[in-house]
C-alpha cells in the first residue's frame, strides 16, 4: 500500500487558480465520499486551505491512483486537466511522508513558521475521520504528522519570534513590562500599523486601550472597535501617567511629545516604565526621550530590524527542522513498510495450517489400530515440517526492510498462494508502531 | 566523611558553572536541565558535608574562613534554588553559580582543621545571629545576579541591539521583582542578624554595640538597603537606580563577610 500527494499551493499556482480548485469546509462530504469510491483509491484526505489544495490518498496503484486523483480533481471542479495538470504538483512513498511533514510543520508556508496550517490540517483530518474516507495508514500518517510538527515547534525556535512589526512590538514590550496583562495601551492618532499593533496588544491580554485624535469622533469610533475609552486630544497630558504602552502615529509635522513632557508623566507614575513606538513620520516623539531612565522608544526602523533578524533565524532554524523531519521518515516508513509484511507472514501460516489440519484429519480418521502417543506424533511432525519450511521466507520477508523489494515479496507470496490479507486486519493484529 | 562530599560539591559545582556558562552563550534547553541537576546534586552532597561537619565539631561550622565561605556558597545555592523554581529564569544560574563556585573554590584554600570552639561561641545566639546572616547575604547575592543582568538588558534596549543574548535574558520587569523581592525578604533577615548579633554581644562581652569593624561595616550594608527599601515603597526608585544599589550593597556586604574577616581586628576577626 502506498501512499500519495496530489495538489498545488502558493509556489505553483495564482490565487485565481487556487481559489477555482478550493473545496468548501462545509461541503467537504461529497467531494470526500466520492474520493474514496473512485477504483484506485483506498483512504483520502482533503486539505484546502487559502494557500493550498491536497490531497492525500492510500493506493496500490501509484501511477493510476495520481493519475485519477488528477482527473477528480479537474472534473470535480469543473476545470479542463491540461489547464490544471501544469499547476500541480504530486508525491509518492518516501516523497509523500516528507512533503506532509513539512506542510504540517509550516516549512511549506508563505511564512515558515506560521502556526495556522496545523490546526488547518487537524480540521481537515477531522472531517475525513467523521466521513470514514481515511483508515488505518492515512489516520496513523497523519498524527504522526501531528506530533513530527510538534516536535519541531518545541525543538526549534522556528516559530518562536516575532516575523511582523506588530508582533515584534508586542515581544518588546513584554521584555520590558513583563506579563501585559494588567499594561494599558494609548493611542494617538490613528492608521493601520498602530491599529494592528493596539489589536496584537489587546490579543497577548493588555488591560485596555484608550484612544486620542485631533479629531475626537474619529477617536470615538476607534476606541468603540476596541472597547476602549476616547481622550479629547487637548487633554492628552492629562492622561499619558495612565498608559504603560504608547503608539503614536499622528499627521503632525512636528514633534507632540518631548522629553519634559515624559520627565514629568514618568514622576507622576512613580517611575513605573514606559514603552513608546512612534510610527509617524515626521516623527511625534523626539528621541531624546528614549534617554530618559525609565521611557524605551522605539521607531518602525528598530522594529524592522528586528523582524529581519528573526526572518533570518528562522531560515537557519527550518533547517534544524529538516534534520528532525528526516529522522521521523524514516520511523515511519519502516512502520507503513511492516504493515504488509506481518499480515502476509500471518496469512501464509494460517494457509499451511489449513492444508496440514485437514490432511492430517483425513489420515488419522482412515487409520485403525494406532498406538497411544500416534496421534500426538503426527502432530508433532507435521508442525515441525510446517515450521520448518515457513522458517525462512519468514525471516527474509522480516528482514527485507523497507522499498521495492518488500512490495515485490509480498505481492508474489499473495499472487502464488493466492492469499487473501487486506491491511484492515492490521489493526486486528496489535502492530507495534 | 565531610571532606569526600566537600570535594563531590566542589566538583559537581563546577561542572554546572561550566555549563550554565555555556548556556548563556548557546541555549540548549538540554544544557539549562543539566546544570540544574548537577546543582541540585551538589547542593545535597554540600549539605551532607555542612551536617557531617557540624557532627564532628559540635558547632554550627561558620567559625574560619574555610567554614563561613563553604555555608555561605551553600546557602547561596540553597537560595537560587528556590528562586529558580519561583521565577523558571535559569539563565540566573550563569550568573550566580559561578559565584557560588568562586566561594566554595575559595573556600577549600583554607586550612580546613576542625579547632576547639572558643567559649565565647558556646550559645545559641550563634545559631541565629549566624544563620539569619548568612541567608539575608545569599538574598543579596540573588539581588546582585539580577540587578547585573537587569543592566546588561537595560544596555541592549537603550542602544537597540537585539541578539541572542537579549532574546534569552528576563525581561526587566521580572528582574526588577526579583530584586524587589529579596529585598523585603533580605532586609529584615539582616535586621534581625544585628538585633541577635547585639543582645548576644551583651551576654557573652557585656556590651551591646562595641563599634566592632563587624558591626560598624554591616550596619553599613542595613543603612544602604534600608535606603534602597525606602526608596522603592515611597518615591518609587526603581528600575536602574535600584539595581547600582544593590550592586552597591552586595559590595559592601561581601566586605563585611570576607574582608572584614580577613583584614581589619576585632571580635569577628579570624585572625587572632
Amino acid at each position: 500500500m502506498n501512499i500519495i500527494v496530489v495538489g498545488l499551493s502558493h509556489k505553483t499556482a495564482t490565487v485565481e487558480i487556487r481559489e477555482k480548485v478550493a473545496f468548501s469546509p462545509n461541503q467537504i462530504e461529497k467531494p470526500l465520499r466520492e474520493l474514496v469510491s473512485l477504483d484506485e483509491i483506498v483512504e483520502g484526505v482533503i486539505v484546502s486551505t487559502c494557500n493550498r489544495v491536497e490531497i492525500y490518498a492510500t493506493t496500490r496503484d501509484i501511477a493510476g491512483g495520481i493519475a485519477r486523483i488528477k482527473r477528480f480533481m479537474a472534473d470535480y471542479h469543473h476545470i479542463p486537466l491540461e489547464i490544471l495538470e501544469s499547476h500541480l504538483y504530486n508525491y509518492h512513498s518516501e516523497a509523500a511522508i516528507r512533503h506532509v511533514f513539512r506542510v504540517a510543520s509550516s516549512l511549506d508556508s508563505m511564512v515558515v513558521g506560521e502556526p495556522q496550517i496545523l490546526g488547518q490540517i487537524k480540521t481537515s483530518y477531522g472531517y475525513a475521520a467523521e466521513y470514514k474516507s481515511s483508515g488505518i495508514i492515512l489516520n496513523r500518517f497523519l498524527h504522526k504528522a501531528f506530533s513530527v510538527a510538534k516536535r519541531v515547534r518545541t525543538e526549534t525556535k522556528i516559530a518562536s519570534s516575532a516575523v511582523s512589526v506588530a508582533f515584534a512590538a508586542v515581544e518588546l514590550a513584554k521584555k520590558i513590562l513583563g506579563n501585559l496583562s494588567d499594561k494599558t495601551v494609548m493611542l494617538i492618532g490613528a492608521g493601520e500599523m498602530c491599529e494592528l499593533a493596539a489589536k496584537h496588544f489587546l490579543n497577548s491580554g493588555a488591560r485596555g486601550v484608550m484612544v486620542t485624535n485631533r479629531t475626537f469622533e474619529r477617536a470615538e469610533r476607534l476606541a468603540d472597535e476596541f472597547n476602549g475609552e476616547a481622550v479629547r486630544f487637548e487633554e492628552l497630558f492629562q492622561h499619558l501617567h495612565r498608559a504603560d504602552i504608547v503608539l503614536s502615529s499622528t499627521g503632525a509635522p512636528h514633534v507632540i511629545i518631548g522629553p519634559k513632557d515624559v520627565e514629568d508623566v514618568i514622576k507622576r507614575r512613580r517611575f513605573k516604565p514606559m514603552f513608546f513606538i512612534d510610527i509617524a513620520v515626521p516623527r511625534d516623539i523626539d528621541p531624546k526621550v528614549d534617554d530618559l531612565e525609565n521611557a524605551y522608544l522605539f521607531t518602525v526602523d528598530n522594529l524592522q530590524e528586528i523582524v529581519q533578524a528573526n526572518l533570518a533565524q528562522r531560515n537557519l532554524e527550518a533547517e534544524k527542522a529538516e534534520e528532525i523531519i528526516n529522522q521521523e521518515i524514516g520511523q515511519f516508513f519502516k512502520w507503513l513498510s511492516s504493515l504488509d509484511v506481518t499480515p502476509t507472514i500471518v496469512a501464509l501460516r494460517n494457509h499451511f495450517d489449513e492444508i496440514r489440519k485437514a490432511e492430517l484429519e483425513k489420515t488419522l480418521a482412515n487409520w485403525k489400530d494406532l498406538p497411544p502417543d500416534a496421534e500426538k506424533r503426527l502432530e508433532s511432525l507435521t508442525m515441525a515440517m510446517m515450521n520448518k519450511l515457513l522458517h525462512t521466507p519468514t525471516t527474509v520477508l522480516k528482514k527485507a526492510g523497507q522499498g521495492g523489494r518488500v512490495d515485490l515479496y509480498v505481492d508474489g507470496l499473495r499472487q502464488l498462494f493466492e492469499l487473501e490479507a487486506a491491511p484492515e486486519e492490521a489493526e486486528e493484529l496489535e502492530l507495534e508502531a | 566523611m565531610s571532606q569526600i562530599f566537600f570535594y563531590c560539591t566542589l566538583v559537581l559545582y563546577g561542572c554546572a558553572a561550566a555549563l550554565y556558562l555555556g548556556y548563556l552563550l548557546h541555549t540548549t534547553q538540554g544544557m539549562a536541565t543539566w546544570a540544574s541537576r548537577l546543582v541540585t546534586t551538589g547542593f545535597v552532597t554540600h549539605s551532607l558535608s555542612t551536617i557531617h561537619r557540624f557532627n564532628s565539631a559540635g558547632y554550627l561550622p561558620i567559625t574560619n574562613m574555610h567554614e563561613s565561605l563553604s555555608f555561605f556558597s551553600l546557602v547561596i545555592v540553597g537560595a537560587f534554588l528556590l528562586f529558580v523554581r519561583k521565577y523558571k529564569i535559569a539563565i540566573l544560574g550563569s550568573f550566580i553559580i559561578p559565584l557560588a563556585l568562586l566561594m566554595i573554590i575559595a573556600s577549600s584554600s583554607f586550612p580546613s582543621a576542625i579547632h576547639e570552639l572558643n567559649p565565647a561561641l558556646k550559645s545559641g545566639w550563634l545559631w541565629v545571629h549566624t544563620t539569619m546572616a548568612f541567608v539575608s547575604y545569599s538574598t543579596f547575592t540573588i539581588a546582585f545576579g539580577a540587578a547585573v543582568i537587569y543592566l546588561i538588558q537595560q544596555h541592549f534596549l537603550k542602544k537597540k541591539k537585539f541578539g541572542a543574548l537579549f532574546q534569552k535574558l528576563p525581561s526587566l520587569d521580572t528582574l526588577d521583582d526579583i530584586n524587589y523581592r529579596c529585598l523585603t525578604i533580605g532586609f529584615p533577615l539582616l535586621t534581625v542578624a544585628i538585633i541577635s548579633g547585639a543582645i548576644w554581644a551583651e551576654k557573652a562581652w557585656g556590651t551591646y554595640w562595641s563599634w566592632d569593624p563587624k558591626e560598624t561595616w554591616s550596619l553599613i550594608t542595613w543603612f544602604i538597603y534600608a535606603a534602597l527599601l525606602h526608596g522603592r515603597m515611597t518615591t518609587g526608585w526603581r528600575g536602574k537606580r535600584a539595581a547600582l544599589l544593590s550592586i552597591a550593597g552586595f559590595l559592601i556586604m561581601l566586605f563585611t563577610f570576607i574582608g572584614v574577616n580577613m583584614w581589619l581586628p576585632g571580635l569577628h576577626s579570624y585572625n587572632k
